[in-house]
């Protein structure tokens, strides 16, 4: 290369393309992106947050919680499930065609042909959708992460390191605000062998005086507070333990369907 | 080494040279003080957010250096404190060296050193309050970065000029990669701080793609832009052998900058799928420039007459090599099936720390160790130091990075086994943290022989500036019998 022009040109057209391609592309595909429906539902998802919950982003992203926490749940695949919802006119027939299939652990492609074989037969079927990997196993979560789980959120608080656990789907995993607020104050007490530093700054230890304060975290009968003390959280804490109870990835959605599970009565 | 050899490669010590060198001292304290002294601050900030992990409540009721506070206060004290002033230094020293010409507007690196430092001072501390913005290497609130924009377009401002000097119209290698790296940061950084740090920032998960983009192009892209400039300036100078060759050389620079910008989205990234799809087949193809890079170096090397003994041609051999690794570590977490373990792991923040500490820093302490001595026109104050915190630096580096990184590999598997509990893919990363902090201490330390040398310099300097002034007022003034009897003798 001869001139400085033609490196100029160069690192233009390097680094264009791929702002074309990494800033201009998503800021056009996903910056005016609107709630999502909810499968087999009238809903919308996400819900805009409200009050402490938005507030408590912001607490969330002060501490630098996104510097040890991930906010994303990975998916390796889905398995099909084929569940029999009627025998219809020959129920022996249909129960014997049944017995010899394979009805759970299946491909879409194996869900359909065994689906289709039992309709033949005059059974009705349903196919449900469950997901599976790593993280699902876990429990961190229902179905993977997607684009519209954080349409609401700023700023985008997606986090690369797991040195704690993921939190995506918290706000359904553990959605007493108690147990949150006892754990952030003191780890240690409800999760054994944690490694999260107490967040005790965002609390205040004071006498109980002649009325105890109604917000005074419960503490579990081995980890008593200081004796005469009661720990009040702060309006920070309340915040950020708002946000963590909103974070429910938790609905099946066109991207990411899954067949949620219904609790039996 | 020997000495008179590498003043002849360097262009000898004519008058021209040394006329050069000394335009760029002020300039070149002004960045490399206020860079030798985040150096030591960011380190010191890594080591407290280190801490944490080895007894978790620490700062439980210190908010300020609570983990997420000190992390992010570490990095880009290191990012914006150390790396980027110490790297437009070199530059500035590198273009007027090729240039032939004295720096052109010397006084103005000199302000915008001074706010940039300014900047980062401010970015710190707002970080350490809790005013971050929450996205990972753009932390810095809007006060700090519009410091940090005016500052870094001043400085190029003075590189353009002193590089428009030139007397060779024809550029060496050395020319494409800072030039990049100048025209480079104002565009990133401009789009991050515009998409993300507004009012009206993009909406969802565009956020992080932007974001992921900015922070690959910035510690990647830009930290091996100018850290291979300046080991393309440096490795042949120090080895008295040519470049080896400009023609490989280019084809480094295109496929790098072609390449190298794509990388970054995380694979499993809750992103349309054709974003970390292109991420990683540009992440493979990195392996192209990885090779070039490698065989020039190797080539230069190679056959070199001078021997390495802890000098700063060992500063640049062992920078270069780094960043052959940083890279290959960059390309495996992109790979699915290794990033299947390491995504979420240890393993990320290593290949971060090995191209920070490991390249960039130590290519750049040693060509500042290489350069300052000229600038200055004296020597280094603690010639020892150099062996020392090349040592320090290097066993540091191994002990660090590659805890973080066989750490990382450990807990990957143990998250990727849904049987056991999470704790225990903390307990046995946590394993490695302790011994890589061994590693961040001895590299702390020979950042504190680094900082020794730059301050030792400044204020020997600084008093010899003093002494010459108060010789200045001391002297007794001429008066009118002594202009008169001059006068006299004259005639």
């Amino acid at each position: 290369m001869k001139s400085g022009l033609c490196v100029f040109l160069a690192a233009f057209i390097a680094l264009g393309l791929s702002w074309c391609g990494f800033v201009l592309g998503p800021a056009k595909q996903l910056g005016t992106a609107r709630q999502a429906a909810v499968l087999n539902s009238s809903d919308t998802y996400p819900l805009q947050p409200t009050g402490d919950a938005t507030l408590g982003l912001q607490v969330y992203r002060a501490n630098g919680c996104a510097a040890c926490h991930t906010e994303q749940v990975r998916q390796d695949g889905v398995t099909c499930e084929i569940v029999l919802t009627g025998a219809g006119k020959n129920p022996t027939a249909v129960t014997n065609l049944v017995s010899t299939l394979k009805l759970t652990g299946l491909t879409k492609e194996e869900a359909d042909a065994a689906s289709d074989k039992i309709t033949a037969a005059g059974g009705s079927v349903e196919t449900h959708i469950n997901p599976v990997g790593r993280d699902i196993a876990r429990g961190w979560g229902v179905r993977r992460s997607v684009a519209a789980d954080f349409l609401y959120d700023y700023p985008v608080q997606l986090g690369s390191l797991r040195a704690g656990p993921d939190l995506a789907n918290v706000g359904a995993r553990l959605p007493d605000a108690n147990w949150q607020l006892v754990h952030l104050y003191a780890p240690s007490a409800v999760a054994k062998n944690s490694a999260m530093p107490p967040f005790r700054f965002l609390f205040e230890v004071r006498k109980i005086g002649d009325a105890p304060s109604p917000d005074a975290l419960q503490f579990p009968k081995d980890f008593p507070p200081p004796s005469g003390c009661e720990v009040v959280p702060t309006p920070e804490a309340k915040q950020l333990v708002a946000y963590l109870l909103s974070l429910k990835a938790d609905v099946p959605l066109y991207e990411a369907p899954f067949t949620p599970v219904i609790a039996k009565p | 080494m020997n000495q008179s050899q590498t003043i002849d490669n360097f262009g000898g010590a004519s008058v021209l040279t040394s006329r050069i060198d000394a335009s760029c001292r002020v300039p070149l304290l002004a960045l490399f003080g206020g860079a030798a002294l985040w150096l030591v601050v960011g380190l010191v900030l890594s080591l407290a957010a280190i801490m944490t992990f080895h007894k978790p409540d620490m700062f439980a009721d210190c908010p300020v250096l609570t983990y997420g506070h000190a992390q992010a206060a570490a990095n880009d004290a290191l990012l914006y404190g150390f790396c980027i002033p110490a790297g437009l230094g070199v530059m500035l020293w590198i273009f007027a060296r090729l240039s032939q010409s004295e720096l052109v507007l010397p006084l103005v690196p000199v302000v915008a050193a001074n706010i940039w430092h300014l900047g980062v001072f401010v970015g710190v501390v707002a970080i350490l309050l809790g005013d971050s913005t929450g996205f990972a290497w753009l932390e810095f609130p809007r006060g700090g970065s519009v410091l940090l924009f005016a500052a870094f377009l001043l400085i190029a401002i003075s590189a353009v000029a002193t590089f428009g000097a030139r007397q060779n119209r024809e550029l060496y290698p050395s020319h494409w990669f800072l030039l990049a790296a100048l025209f480079w940061f104002p565009w990133i950084y401009s789009t991050a701080n515009l998409f993300l740090v507004t009012h009206h920032p993009v909406r969802g998960v565009a956020q992080a793609a932007i974001d992921a983009w900015f922070a690959n192009n910035l510690v990647f892209v830009w930290l091996a832009l100018v850290g291979l400039g300046t080991a393309f300036y440096f490795l042949p100078k120090l080895s008295g052998r040519p470049l080896q060759s400009h023609y490989l050389a280019l084809f480094a620079f295109w496929t790098l900058i072609v390449f190298g910008s794509w990388c970054g989205i995380p694979q499993d990234a809750p992103m349309p799928a054709w974003m970390p799809a292109a991420s990683t087949v540009a992440s493979s193809l990195l392996i192209v420039p990885l090779i070039a890079i490698a065989i020039i170096a190797c080539k230069t090397v190679c056959g070199a007459s001078i021997t390495c003994k802890g000098g700063p041609f060992c500063y640049v051999k062992f920078g270069t090599a780094a960043f052959i690794l940083s890279g290959l570590m960059l390309i495996a977490a992109a790979c699915p099936q290794f990033s299947h373990v390491t995504e979420f792991t240890w393993f990320g923040p290593a290949q971060i720390q090995l191209q920070i500490l490991g390249f960039f820093t130590i290519v750049m302490s040693g060509a500042i160790y290489e350069l300052l001595p000229r600038v200055m026109g004296f020597a280094l104050p603690f010639p020892k130091f150099v062996r020392i915190q090349h040592w320090l630096f290097m066993l540091g580096i191994v002990l660090w990075a590659g805890s973080l990184a066989v750490g990382g590999v450990e807990q990957g598997m143990k998250l990727n086994n849904p049987q056991t509990v999470f704790a225990e893919s903390t307990d046995v990363a946590l394993m490695f943290l302790r011994v890589g902090t061994t590693g961040l201490l001895f590299i702390l330390v020979g950042s504190l022989l680094f900082a020794a040398n730059v301050f030792a310099m400044t204020i020997k300097w600084k008093l010899a500036l003093l002494k010459m002034m108060i010789a200045y007022i001391k002297s007794p003034l001429e008066t009118a019998s002594d202009r008169a009897k001059a006068g006299e003798v004259k005639s």
